[in-house]
């Protein structure tokens, strides 16, 4: 799985993204999110709040928990800003 | 149209190519989107945007096609730039084309209002003072997009 940080979170965790094999510990994206907060004193900073970090997956937003396989493009970012 | 740059946009330019030999179209309405020097209290001495490519480009698909859905539209185009803005230099610029005024008027609204709440682009602002800082949602944009929801 492909995993993409944007904006502070890129920042914050000092990477754009990476690779992650699919595992069966974290089949959709409420338990990635909170493998996630596990992972360390960065990570538990940026996903501790779920309200402020947007989920795509394959490029499309997604609402509510969503199954994620390999092969997935899955994209953390907080709200835009654009325009 | 969409268009994702870095390069800056001539706003005059663009409203004459949609209109370049053609005699249908009745009213054009443009939103040209400027880099200005505060926000927040904070001066301001430039921009950096950052997005999500391939993302963006399917959300302003998304968007542009959800306007000619509601009004009725010859032709809209959809320009934004990412990396470096100056003071002063021009960020985003939506153009609508439509045999009447109101549809055109108010499909360049819409398509701001959910370019703003919708398009994975972010900003960060350099300030005065050496720092730089990413900008933070605004909650008038998201009432401002609500209007739309059907």
């Amino acid at each position: 799985m492909k995993i993409l940080y944007f904006a502070w979170l890129k920042t914050k965790l000092q990477m754009n993204g990476e690779t992650l094999p699919w595992a069966a510990e974290r089949p959709d994206t409420d338990s990635l999110v909170t493998w996630m907060q596990e992972r360390g004193p960065a990570f538990a900073e940026v996903f501790s709040d779920r309200d402020v970090v947007r989920i795509a997956v394959n490029q499309e937003y997604i609402i509510g928990n969503t199954p994620i396989s390999e092969g997935d493009e899955i994209a953390f970012f907080p709200p835009v800003t654009g325009g | 149209m969409i268009r994702i740059q870095q390069e800056a946009f001539d706003t005059g330019a663009e409203i004459a190519e949609i209109s370049k030999g053609r005699t249908d179209i009745g009213a054009i309405v443009s939103f040209t989107g400027l880099v200005r020097d505060f926000n927040d209290g904070r001066n301001i001495t430039g921009l950096v945007l950052e997005h999500y490519p391939g993302m963006t480009e399917r959300e302003l698909a998304k968007i542009e096609a959800e306007a000619h859905q509601r009004w009725q539209l010859q032709a809209s185009r959809i320009i934004h730039r990412y990396g470096n803005l100056a003071l002063g230099e021009p960020i985003v610029l939506v153009i609508t084309a439509s045999p009447h005024r109101q549809d055109a008027f108010d499909a360049a609204n819409f398509l701001m209002d959910w370019l703003k709440t919708k398009a994975p682009f972010w900003k960060s602002e350099m300030t005065a003072d050496g720092r730089t800082v990413w900008v933070e949602e605004r909650t008038s944009d998201i009432d401002a997009a609500r209007r739309w929801q059907k």
